[in-house]
């Protein structure tokens, strides 16, 4: 590693002044009572809007997005694209939806969206599938942000040959990094994220005047990236979309936009902001990332151009393609700034790492502890156990890199996007409508769920050669009854028929005279806002007595 | 807009009034715009040595953000 040492500093400097920062911030904009679910796990749900800024966009746009949407463009081109008009569509979105369950869940206190269902379908069984899907959904996610770190590291050349000697910097990292998430909650990242966010605008808007000008121009780059693939034997690759994956494209963007906002992390970064007016504003401000994203997505044609050749990966002959954008940064930029990149793509991973730890733990408590474990918890018993579960979490996520094979992570973030897309229609459906009944919501599950994980079972990959779990595209004609060679992604049909199955069922049930749970909330709830008059009072219809809907009444207003 | 003074049926009435706005529409403009695959796959024109297909699509984001901004103004005059 002698000939990366400068790198090696500078990331480890950078490195140990956020950890510092991560600590201090528990004493940031300091509440009265820190032993509280809503300043822990929501940072007081105080946030105005340069702090969302940062902490959603930081929450969004992953370390592992940063690395992994470039080495697809370096391997598929165009199709790696989708990342721009999906993160372009995921605004308007959060703008008709987010808000609204902003409004209802600040005046009932709630903390998650299994949350949300549990009062609205007066379900706490739906919730728990809502809970556990959220969970299942995340854990790979925070995995997959270590494998941002590791692609900078190895490309440093800090490796080892032991399996623990070649995972202690991980190790260490992600012990600092539950350490003040434990300490500090959801303020820890939202300081950190300021940090990062520079970082990594600086790197990218040098990146792209630099680079282009020492490649010959964007017209060089683009033409290099035809070239190969060109000369590639796969059909499916170019600069342009062909007749084969237009569809999945397509399918893919608008998937990925409604999977992103029902992940558990979303939500928290979004109920963490102060009004509605917070959210809205920042649904103009935050495509600023996708400008980023998109520019730092060419960055995989900028590394073909340059003839970047990626490192091998954990297995005999594979390549680690999402090595290819550090070793483009390695191999044009003198060290000293290459170290400030990889600074920025590392902390970058342990921004979202803690705020996905911590809507986890907040999923495990709200909807499972308190549920079915200690249903009257008191809120200082709630953030005690959501610390700890946050911590519990982490360890699972170093456990899952160390010891399993990296590849399992990417399969299950894969698998995690179908299933997070399935809880759709009780969460972004139900915030516009009560119609569903919830065993038809529970049934519309069960059938994407099993849709899904099959269809995602029969996808092969030729580049890799594996039979199974190969990609999110799914060919058509796997289907006996269609003929074509069209491929789509598999999270919109899994949720097509998930929606489907429940209309349906809730047709059954209806005509059957099944009893269907009530509903705990109002039409006036989905509009509350800031200084609401009722937001501290229980608001509990008559006829109510459960004691544990009680909403946590908010201690800022 | 409904006048929200005089309510059909109690609060409720007054809640979807408020919430609801024509302008939420144009939202979906960016929704589904940049998901008309033919509308941008092509090559030329480049600008600056970039495809149709990349300019294109970075241009999206402005027109996201000039809808949302739209629609976030002509509600929030409503309250």
């Amino acid at each position: 590693m002698g000939d990366h040492v400068t790198e090696i500093v500078i990331f480890t400097v950078l490195f140990l002044l956020v950890s510092g920062m991560g600590f201090v911030a528990a004493r940031w904009r300091a509440p009265n009572d820190m032993a509280h679910l809503d300043e822990w796990g929501l940072g007081g749900r105080s946030f105005g809007g340069w702090i969302t800024w940062f902490l959603v966009g930081g929450d969004l746009y992953t370390a592992y997005t940063f690395v992994a949407v470039p080495a697809l463009l370096f391997g598929a081109g165009a199709a790696g694209f989708f990342a721009v008009p999906y993160t372009i569509i995921i605004y308007p979105l959060v703008f008709l939806i987010l808000v609204r369950l902003w409004s209802v869940s600040h005046r009932h206190g709630f903390v998650t969206p299994a949350d949300f269902v549990r009062s609205r379908f007066q379900s706490p069984t739906l919730a728990l599938l809502i809970a556990i899907t959220g969970i299942v959904a995340t854990m790979p996610y925070i995995a997959l942000q270590l494998v941002g770190i590791e692609a900078v590291l190895k490309t440093m050349g800090v490796t080892g040959d032991s399996t623990i000697a070649r995972h202690l910097p991980i190790i260490i990292a992600f012990a600092i990094l539950a350490a003040y998430t434990y300490q500090s909650g959801l303020r820890a990242p939202a300081l950190i994220a300021f940090v990062k966010d520079t970082l990594i605008y600086i790197v990218i808007l040098v990146a792209i005047i630099y680079l282009p000008y020492k490649l010959g121009g964007w017209g060089t780059i683009f033409d290099a990236a035809d070239a190969k693939f060109d000369a590639s034997p796969n059909p499916n690759d170019g600069i342009l979309l062909n007749a084969g994956n237009q569809w999945q494209y397509i399918t893919l963007a608008l998937g990925s936009a409604l999977a992103l906002f029902l992940y558990p992390h979303s939500l928290t970064g979004v109920l963490a902001s102060r009004n509605r007016d917070v959210i809205k504003r920042n649904m103009s401000a935050l495509p600023a990332y996708s400008l980023l994203l998109g520019l730092i997505a060419l960055l995989g044609f900028m590394a073909i151009a340059a003839g970047v050749k990626p490192l091998p990966g954990a297995k005999e002959g594979s390549v680690d393609s999402n090595t290819v954008v550090p070793l483009l940064f390695d191999q044009q930029f003198p060290s000293w700034f290459t170290g400030i990149a990889f600074a920025a793509i590392g902390i970058g991973a342990l921004v979202p790492a803690a705020i996905m730890s911590i809507a986890a733990a907040n999923l495990f408590t709200r909807n499972i502890y308190k549920e079915y474990l200690k249903r009257d918890a008191t809120p200082a018993q709630e953030a005690n156990v959501s610390k700890i579960t946050s911590l519990v979490v982490k360890v699972g996520a170093v456990a899952c890199i160390v010891f399993l094979d990296p590849q399992f992570s990417i399969d299950l973030q894969l698998i995690g996007g179908v299933i997070i897309l399935q809880t759709l229609p009780a969460v972004a459906l139900g915030i516009y409508t009560r119609w569903f009944h919830r065993g038809g919501l529970i049934a519309g599950w069960v059938a994407g769920m099993g849709l899904g994980t099959w269809m995602l079972y029969e996808i092969p990959n030729a580049a890799t050669g594996r039979a199974h779990f190969g990609g999110s595209a799914f060919p058509l004609e796997k289907f006996a009854f269609i003929d074509s060679k069209t491929t789509v992604y598999v999270g919109l049909v899994a949720v097509a028929v998930n929606l489907l199955v429940a209309a349906l069922v809730t047709l059954a049930l209806r005509a059957g005279k099944v009893p269907d749970g009530g509903d705990d909330t109002q039409p006036d709830d989905y509009f509350a806002d800031e200084g609401d008059p009722r937001v501290s009072v229980p608001t509990q219809p008559a006829g109510n007595t459960d004691p544990d809907l009680d909403p946590a009444p908010s201690p800022k207003v | 807009m409904s006048d929200p003074e005089v309510p059909a049926d109690g609060a409720p009435a007054v809640a979807r009034a408020k919430d609801k706005s024509p302008w939420n529409w144009l939202l979906f403009v960016p929704i589904l715009v940049p998901l008309i695959t033919p509308l941008f796959n092509h090559d030329s024109p480049r600008l600056f040595g970039f495809p149709t297909f990349y300019w294109l699509q970075l241009l999206f984001i402005v027109l996201g953000v000039s809808t949302t901004t739209v629609v976030y103004q002509m509600t929030k005059k409503r309250r």
